[in-house]
Protein backbone atom coordinates (compact mmCIF):
# COMPACT_ATOMS: atom_id res chain seq x y z
CA UNK A 1 0.00 0.00 0.00
CA UNK A 2 1.34 3.55 -0.87
CA UNK A 3 1.48 6.16 1.68
CA UNK A 4 2.05 9.71 1.63
CA UNK A 5 5.31 9.56 2.69
CA UNK A 6 6.08 7.27 -0.16
CA UNK A 7 4.71 9.65 -2.85
CA UNK A 8 7.38 12.06 -2.28
CA UNK A 9 10.42 12.00 -4.34
CA UNK A 10 13.52 11.13 -1.99
CA UNK A 11 15.18 14.40 -1.82
CA UNK A 12 11.94 16.85 -1.80
CA UNK A 13 12.81 19.25 0.37
CA UNK A 14 10.04 22.19 -0.78
CA UNK A 15 6.54 22.40 -2.56
CA UNK A 16 5.72 24.16 -5.40
CA UNK A 17 1.72 25.39 -6.17
CA UNK A 18 0.47 24.18 -9.90
CA UNK A 19 -2.62 25.30 -10.90
CA UNK A 20 -3.51 23.75 -13.75
CA UNK A 21 -5.93 24.68 -16.78
CA UNK A 22 -8.73 21.65 -16.93
CA UNK A 23 -10.93 21.15 -20.06
CA UNK A 24 -12.69 17.92 -21.42
CA UNK A 25 -15.25 17.56 -24.00
CA UNK A 26 -18.74 17.99 -23.00
CA UNK A 27 -17.33 20.53 -20.53
CA UNK A 28 -19.54 23.54 -19.94
CA UNK A 29 -15.98 25.75 -19.19
CA UNK A 30 -12.40 25.06 -18.20
CA UNK A 31 -11.15 25.63 -14.36
CA UNK A 32 -8.00 25.14 -12.97
CA UNK A 33 -7.24 23.02 -10.54
CA UNK A 34 -4.40 23.56 -7.44
CA UNK A 35 -2.07 20.99 -6.57
CA UNK A 36 1.03 20.97 -4.73
CA UNK A 37 3.89 19.13 -5.39
CA UNK A 38 6.69 18.27 -3.56
CA UNK A 39 10.55 19.22 -5.35
CA UNK A 40 13.40 16.85 -5.50
CA UNK A 41 16.54 18.93 -6.34
CA UNK A 42 15.84 18.88 -9.56
CA UNK A 43 12.95 18.39 -11.59
CA UNK A 44 11.62 19.75 -15.25
CA UNK A 45 7.65 20.84 -15.77
CA UNK A 46 6.97 17.36 -17.49
CA UNK A 47 8.28 15.40 -14.54
CA UNK A 48 6.03 17.65 -11.80
CA UNK A 49 3.24 17.41 -14.54
CA UNK A 50 3.73 13.58 -14.90
CA UNK A 51 3.87 13.52 -10.60
CA UNK A 52 0.52 15.27 -10.79
CA UNK A 53 -0.76 12.80 -13.11
CA UNK A 54 0.65 9.84 -10.84
CA UNK A 55 -0.14 10.71 -7.38
CA UNK A 56 -3.09 13.41 -7.20
CA UNK A 57 -5.04 12.82 -10.79
CA UNK A 58 -5.09 10.31 -13.39
CA UNK A 59 -7.58 12.08 -15.28
CA UNK A 60 -4.85 14.85 -16.18
CA UNK A 61 -4.23 14.85 -20.13
CA UNK A 62 -0.90 16.13 -21.13
CA UNK A 63 1.54 15.20 -24.19
CA UNK A 64 4.84 14.11 -24.31
CA UNK A 65 7.36 12.10 -26.00
CA UNK A 66 11.17 12.68 -26.28
CA UNK A 67 12.23 14.80 -23.12
CA UNK A 68 14.77 16.17 -24.57
CA UNK A 69 13.53 19.02 -27.21
CA UNK A 70 13.47 16.97 -29.99
CA UNK A 71 9.23 16.44 -30.73
CA UNK A 72 7.75 19.71 -29.95
CA UNK A 73 4.92 17.90 -28.34
CA UNK A 74 5.02 19.26 -24.76
CA UNK A 75 4.56 22.58 -25.51
CA UNK A 76 2.31 24.72 -23.58
CA UNK A 77 2.01 28.09 -21.45
CA UNK A 78 3.62 28.52 -17.78
CA UNK A 79 2.84 31.95 -16.22
CA UNK A 80 2.05 33.22 -19.46
CA UNK A 81 5.10 32.55 -20.98
CA UNK A 82 5.26 29.76 -23.76
CA UNK A 83 7.67 26.85 -22.97
CA UNK A 84 8.57 22.79 -23.87
CA UNK A 85 7.84 21.04 -20.57
CA UNK A 86 10.82 18.74 -20.78
CA UNK A 87 13.52 21.35 -20.72
CA UNK A 88 11.58 23.88 -18.12
CA UNK A 89 13.63 24.10 -14.34
CA UNK A 90 10.40 24.38 -11.79
CA UNK A 91 13.10 26.20 -9.92
CA UNK A 92 13.15 29.18 -12.16
CA UNK A 93 9.28 29.13 -12.13
CA UNK A 94 8.37 31.01 -8.59
CA UNK A 95 6.44 29.62 -5.96
CA UNK A 96 2.63 29.51 -7.97
CA UNK A 97 2.44 28.14 -11.17
CA UNK A 98 0.18 28.63 -13.80
CA UNK A 99 0.20 25.94 -16.18
CA UNK A 100 -2.24 26.38 -19.61
CA UNK A 101 -2.56 24.87 -22.81
CA UNK A 102 -0.67 26.97 -26.05
CA UNK A 103 -2.94 29.46 -27.33
CA UNK A 104 -4.40 30.32 -31.08
CA UNK A 105 -5.41 26.38 -31.48
CA UNK A 106 -8.22 24.40 -30.35
CA UNK A 107 -8.14 22.85 -26.56
CA UNK A 108 -9.00 18.64 -27.09
CA UNK A 109 -8.34 18.19 -23.14
CA UNK A 110 -6.41 19.26 -20.58
CA UNK A 111 -3.13 21.10 -21.47
CA UNK A 112 -3.56 19.00 -25.32
CA UNK A 113 -4.41 20.92 -28.14
CA UNK A 114 -5.33 20.26 -31.43
CA UNK A 115 -2.29 21.20 -33.57
CA UNK A 116 -4.24 20.37 -37.03
CA UNK A 117 -4.92 23.60 -37.63
CA UNK A 118 -1.48 24.54 -36.89
CA UNK A 119 -0.36 22.08 -39.72
CA UNK A 120 -3.13 23.27 -41.99
CA UNK A 121 -1.43 26.41 -42.05
CA UNK A 122 1.70 25.69 -43.68
CA UNK A 123 1.95 25.58 -47.71
CA UNK A 124 0.77 22.63 -49.14
CA UNK A 125 3.18 20.67 -50.86
CA UNK A 126 6.51 22.80 -49.78
CA UNK A 127 7.48 21.94 -46.29
CA UNK A 128 7.07 17.53 -47.07
CA UNK A 129 10.68 15.88 -47.72
CA UNK A 130 12.05 16.87 -50.28
CA UNK A 131 13.38 14.38 -52.82
CA UNK A 132 16.83 15.27 -52.26
CA UNK A 133 16.22 14.14 -48.41
CA UNK A 134 14.42 11.40 -49.54
CA UNK A 135 15.36 7.60 -48.45
CA UNK A 136 13.03 4.90 -50.36
CA UNK A 137 14.40 2.21 -47.90
CA UNK A 138 12.80 4.32 -44.85
CA UNK A 139 8.71 3.18 -44.47
CA UNK A 140 6.58 5.89 -42.58
CA UNK A 141 4.79 4.39 -39.00
CA UNK A 142 1.51 3.03 -39.10
CA UNK A 143 -0.85 5.73 -39.69
CA UNK A 144 1.31 8.58 -41.50
CA UNK A 145 1.51 8.40 -45.18
CA UNK A 146 4.57 9.78 -45.22
CA UNK A 147 7.36 11.80 -43.06
CA UNK A 148 6.75 15.79 -42.80
CA UNK A 149 10.04 17.91 -42.10
CA UNK A 150 10.67 21.64 -41.62
CA UNK A 151 14.02 21.89 -40.92
CA UNK A 152 14.98 23.27 -37.58
CA UNK A 153 11.85 24.06 -36.39
CA UNK A 154 9.87 21.17 -34.34
CA UNK A 155 6.61 22.00 -35.02
CA UNK A 156 5.84 22.90 -31.57
CA UNK A 157 2.85 25.91 -32.09
CA UNK A 158 4.95 27.91 -29.33
CA UNK A 159 5.66 31.00 -32.44
CA UNK A 160 1.98 30.45 -33.09
CA UNK A 161 0.89 30.54 -29.46
CA UNK A 162 3.37 33.48 -28.66
CA UNK A 163 2.29 35.98 -31.46
CA UNK A 164 0.10 39.01 -30.78
CA UNK A 165 -1.50 38.96 -34.54
CA UNK A 166 -2.53 35.25 -34.23
CA UNK A 167 -4.42 36.44 -31.00
CA UNK A 168 -6.50 38.73 -33.52
CA UNK A 169 -7.18 36.79 -36.57
CA UNK A 170 -6.90 32.64 -37.56
CA UNK A 171 -6.80 34.06 -40.82
CA UNK A 172 -3.01 34.77 -40.32
CA UNK A 173 -0.99 32.02 -41.56
CA UNK A 174 1.75 32.67 -38.58
CA UNK A 175 5.32 32.51 -37.80
CA UNK A 176 6.27 28.21 -38.03
CA UNK A 177 4.82 28.43 -41.98
CA UNK A 178 6.08 31.34 -42.99
CA UNK A 179 9.84 30.47 -41.61
CA UNK A 180 9.78 27.24 -43.88
CA UNK A 181 8.86 28.86 -46.76
CA UNK A 182 11.59 31.17 -46.27
CA UNK A 183 13.85 28.07 -45.64
CA UNK A 184 12.93 26.65 -48.52
CA UNK A 185 13.57 29.91 -50.67
CA UNK A 186 17.34 29.95 -48.90
CA UNK A 187 17.75 26.33 -50.47
CA UNK A 188 14.94 25.70 -52.97
CA UNK A 189 16.96 22.25 -54.23
CA UNK A 190 14.79 22.51 -57.50
CA UNK A 191 11.28 23.76 -55.92
CA UNK A 192 9.34 26.32 -57.54
CA UNK A 193 10.21 29.65 -55.43
CA UNK A 194 7.61 32.35 -57.43
CA UNK A 195 5.03 29.94 -56.42
CA UNK A 196 5.95 29.92 -52.99
CA UNK A 197 6.88 33.70 -52.84
CA UNK A 198 3.31 34.18 -54.17
CA UNK A 199 2.16 32.16 -51.49
CA UNK A 200 3.41 34.37 -49.18
CA UNK A 201 2.94 37.51 -50.61
CA UNK A 202 -0.49 37.67 -49.44
CA UNK A 203 -2.31 40.16 -46.65
CA UNK A 204 -2.90 37.53 -44.88
CA UNK A 205 1.07 35.98 -45.12
CA UNK A 206 4.20 38.03 -44.57
CA UNK A 207 2.45 41.86 -44.49
CA UNK A 208 -0.26 40.42 -41.70
CA UNK A 209 3.10 40.06 -39.02
CA UNK A 210 3.68 43.58 -37.10
CA UNK A 211 7.26 42.76 -35.63
CA UNK A 212 6.57 42.02 -31.86
CA UNK A 213 9.10 39.53 -32.27
CA UNK A 214 7.27 37.06 -29.86
CA UNK A 215 8.01 34.41 -32.15
CA UNK A 216 11.40 34.13 -31.99
CA UNK A 217 11.25 35.05 -28.43
CA UNK A 218 9.00 31.63 -28.12
CA UNK A 219 11.07 29.33 -30.05
CA UNK A 220 13.15 26.59 -28.62
CA UNK A 221 14.62 25.33 -31.78
CA UNK A 222 16.25 28.41 -33.02
CA UNK A 223 14.42 29.16 -35.89
CA UNK A 224 14.32 32.67 -35.20
CA UNK A 225 10.81 32.79 -37.25
CA UNK A 226 10.34 36.30 -37.06
CA UNK A 227 14.00 37.39 -38.46
CA UNK A 228 13.17 34.85 -41.32
CA UNK A 229 9.90 36.59 -42.08
CA UNK A 230 11.47 39.92 -42.02
CA UNK A 231 13.97 38.18 -44.77
CA UNK A 232 11.12 36.67 -46.92
CA UNK A 233 9.80 40.54 -46.69
CA UNK A 234 13.21 41.91 -48.02
CA UNK A 235 13.05 39.47 -50.67
CA UNK A 236 9.35 40.44 -51.91
CA UNK A 237 10.41 43.93 -51.83
CA UNK A 238 12.96 43.42 -54.43
CA UNK A 239 15.90 42.66 -51.85
CA UNK A 240 17.21 45.80 -52.80
CA UNK A 241 18.03 46.99 -49.48
CA UNK A 242 18.81 43.56 -48.62
CA UNK A 243 22.81 43.04 -47.72
CA UNK A 244 24.43 39.25 -48.56
CA UNK A 245 25.62 39.88 -44.69
CA UNK A 246 22.60 40.87 -43.22
CA UNK A 247 20.58 37.78 -44.77
CA UNK A 248 23.30 35.78 -43.40
CA UNK A 249 22.45 37.00 -40.12
CA UNK A 250 19.02 36.58 -40.41
CA UNK A 251 19.49 32.63 -41.11
CA UNK B 1 -33.52 -7.28 -32.38
CA UNK B 2 -32.17 -4.01 -33.30
CA UNK B 3 -28.85 -2.24 -34.41
CA UNK B 4 -27.39 0.51 -32.29
CA UNK B 5 -24.21 0.97 -34.29
CA UNK B 6 -25.02 4.23 -35.66
CA UNK B 7 -23.05 6.55 -34.81
CA UNK B 8 -26.00 9.32 -33.59
CA UNK B 9 -26.59 7.05 -30.97
CA UNK B 10 -22.96 6.74 -29.22
CA UNK B 11 -23.06 8.32 -26.12
CA UNK B 12 -21.58 11.88 -25.72
CA UNK B 13 -20.35 11.08 -29.67
CA UNK B 14 -21.60 14.76 -30.44
CA UNK B 15 -19.64 16.75 -27.50
CA UNK B 16 -16.09 14.53 -28.25
CA UNK B 17 -16.02 16.14 -32.00
CA UNK B 18 -17.28 19.23 -31.19
CA UNK B 19 -14.13 22.06 -31.68
CA UNK B 20 -12.58 22.78 -28.20
CA UNK B 21 -12.38 26.25 -27.14
CA UNK B 22 -9.24 28.11 -28.40
CA UNK B 23 -7.41 30.20 -25.79
CA UNK B 24 -6.49 33.84 -26.53
CA UNK B 25 -3.80 35.91 -24.87
CA UNK B 26 -5.70 39.03 -23.15
CA UNK B 27 -8.62 40.55 -21.42
CA UNK B 28 -12.23 40.21 -22.58
CA UNK B 29 -12.58 39.68 -25.97
CA UNK B 30 -9.90 38.13 -28.15
CA UNK B 31 -9.06 40.51 -30.18
CA UNK B 32 -7.21 42.18 -27.22
CA UNK B 33 -4.87 39.81 -27.67
CA UNK B 34 -2.40 42.16 -28.66
CA UNK B 35 -2.43 44.14 -25.57
CA UNK B 36 -1.78 41.53 -23.13
CA UNK B 37 1.46 42.19 -21.24
CA UNK B 38 1.25 39.16 -19.19
CA UNK B 39 4.68 37.35 -20.29
CA UNK B 40 5.47 39.65 -23.20
CA UNK B 41 9.04 41.03 -23.96
CA UNK B 42 10.26 44.23 -25.32
CA UNK B 43 8.97 43.79 -29.35
CA UNK B 44 5.49 43.36 -28.12
CA UNK B 45 5.24 46.22 -25.71
CA UNK B 46 6.83 48.33 -28.60
CA UNK B 47 3.78 47.05 -30.81
CA UNK B 48 0.91 47.43 -28.35
CA UNK B 49 2.86 51.28 -27.57
CA UNK B 50 2.69 51.81 -31.18
CA UNK B 51 -0.76 51.03 -31.53
CA UNK B 52 -2.32 53.06 -28.82
CA UNK B 53 -0.20 55.88 -29.80
CA UNK B 54 -1.28 55.45 -33.48
CA UNK B 55 -5.11 55.43 -32.17
CA UNK B 56 -4.06 58.15 -29.84
CA UNK B 57 -2.64 60.20 -33.33
CA UNK B 58 -5.67 59.92 -34.88
CA UNK B 59 -7.92 60.81 -32.32
CA UNK B 60 -5.81 64.15 -32.09
CA UNK B 61 -6.23 64.57 -35.52
CA UNK B 62 -9.65 64.79 -35.50
CA UNK B 63 -9.70 67.15 -32.34
CA UNK B 64 -7.12 69.14 -33.73
CA UNK B 65 -9.43 69.87 -36.88
CA UNK B 66 -12.53 70.50 -34.69
CA UNK B 67 -10.40 72.87 -32.82
CA UNK B 68 -9.25 74.76 -36.07
CA UNK B 69 -13.06 75.68 -36.89
CA UNK B 70 -13.37 77.56 -33.92
CA UNK B 71 -11.55 80.34 -36.32
CA UNK B 72 -14.80 79.91 -38.64
CA UNK B 73 -16.50 81.23 -35.34
CA UNK B 74 -14.85 84.58 -35.02
CA UNK B 75 -11.48 86.08 -33.83
CA UNK B 76 -12.06 86.55 -29.67
CA UNK B 77 -13.45 82.69 -29.45
CA UNK B 78 -9.94 81.94 -30.77
CA UNK B 79 -8.16 84.13 -28.73
CA UNK B 80 -9.68 82.73 -25.83
CA UNK B 81 -8.80 79.33 -26.74
CA UNK B 82 -5.28 79.84 -27.33
CA UNK B 83 -5.18 81.45 -24.13
CA UNK B 84 -6.92 78.67 -22.12
CA UNK B 85 -4.24 76.12 -25.17
CA UNK B 86 -1.12 77.84 -22.90
CA UNK B 87 -1.38 77.17 -19.20
CA UNK B 88 -0.01 74.04 -17.88
CA UNK B 89 -2.10 71.55 -17.72
CA UNK B 90 -2.33 72.03 -21.71
CA UNK B 91 1.11 72.26 -22.39
CA UNK B 92 1.85 69.15 -20.61
CA UNK B 93 -0.48 67.38 -22.56
CA UNK B 94 1.38 68.81 -25.50
CA UNK B 95 4.22 67.23 -24.65
CA UNK B 96 2.49 63.89 -24.48
CA UNK B 97 1.67 64.93 -28.24
CA UNK B 98 5.39 65.12 -29.03
CA UNK B 99 5.97 61.92 -26.95
CA UNK B 100 3.54 60.31 -28.85
CA UNK B 101 4.68 61.63 -32.35
CA UNK B 102 8.20 60.88 -31.75
CA UNK B 103 7.30 57.18 -30.58
CA UNK B 104 5.16 56.45 -33.45
CA UNK B 105 7.75 57.94 -35.68
CA UNK B 106 10.99 56.19 -34.61
CA UNK B 107 9.14 52.98 -33.85
CA UNK B 108 7.59 53.19 -37.25
CA UNK B 109 10.98 53.78 -38.74
CA UNK B 110 12.74 51.03 -36.50
CA UNK B 111 9.83 48.70 -38.30
CA UNK B 112 10.26 49.53 -41.55
CA UNK B 113 14.40 49.26 -41.06
CA UNK B 114 13.69 45.70 -40.03
CA UNK B 115 10.20 44.95 -42.14
CA UNK B 116 12.15 45.57 -45.24
CA UNK B 117 14.94 42.83 -44.67
CA UNK B 118 18.01 45.75 -44.26
CA UNK B 119 18.39 44.78 -40.83
CA UNK B 120 16.29 41.37 -40.17
CA UNK B 121 18.26 40.41 -36.64
CA UNK B 122 18.32 43.78 -34.97
CA UNK B 123 14.99 44.75 -33.77
CA UNK B 124 16.17 44.94 -29.93
CA UNK B 125 19.05 47.29 -30.62
CA UNK B 126 17.28 49.56 -32.81
CA UNK B 127 14.70 49.78 -29.89
CA UNK B 128 17.01 50.79 -27.61
CA UNK B 129 18.97 52.91 -29.97
CA UNK B 130 15.96 54.56 -30.93
CA UNK B 131 14.56 55.04 -27.16
CA UNK B 132 17.84 57.26 -26.40
CA UNK B 133 17.16 59.34 -29.80
CA UNK B 134 13.77 59.97 -28.61
CA UNK B 135 14.01 60.82 -25.26
CA UNK B 136 16.91 63.11 -26.29
CA UNK B 137 14.19 65.07 -28.46
CA UNK B 138 11.59 64.94 -25.91
CA UNK B 139 13.26 66.41 -22.81
CA UNK B 140 14.51 69.08 -25.91
CA UNK B 141 11.06 69.43 -26.63
CA UNK B 142 9.56 69.78 -23.06
CA UNK B 143 12.55 72.13 -22.15
CA UNK B 144 11.18 74.85 -24.88
CA UNK B 145 7.59 74.00 -24.18
CA UNK B 146 7.26 74.48 -21.00
CA UNK B 147 9.64 76.69 -20.79
CA UNK B 148 7.92 79.18 -23.25
CA UNK B 149 10.68 79.89 -25.63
Amino acid sequence: MQTATDQRPAEATETRRFHVFRYKRGDKASRFDTFDVPLPSRMTLLDALKWIQLHRDPSLMLRHSCYHASCGTCGVRVNGREVLMCVTDVHDLGLDITVEPIANVPVLADLVVDMEEFYARFPDEYPYVRSSEFNPEASAPDGIPAYIRYEDCIECGLCLSACPIAATTDRYVGPAALAAAQRMLEEPRGADTAELLDWADEPDGVWRCHAAFECSEACPSNVNPAARIMALRGVLVGGAFVTPDRMEEAR
Amino acid sequence: MSQTTSTDRIPGLEERTRRGPVLRKGVGVSPSGWFDPRGRTIGSWAFAANRITGLGLVFYLYLHLGVLTMLLVGESMWNDFVELATNTVFLLLDVLLIFGILFHGLNGVRVALVGTGIVPDRQKALFWAFTVIGTLLLVYAAIHVLGGE
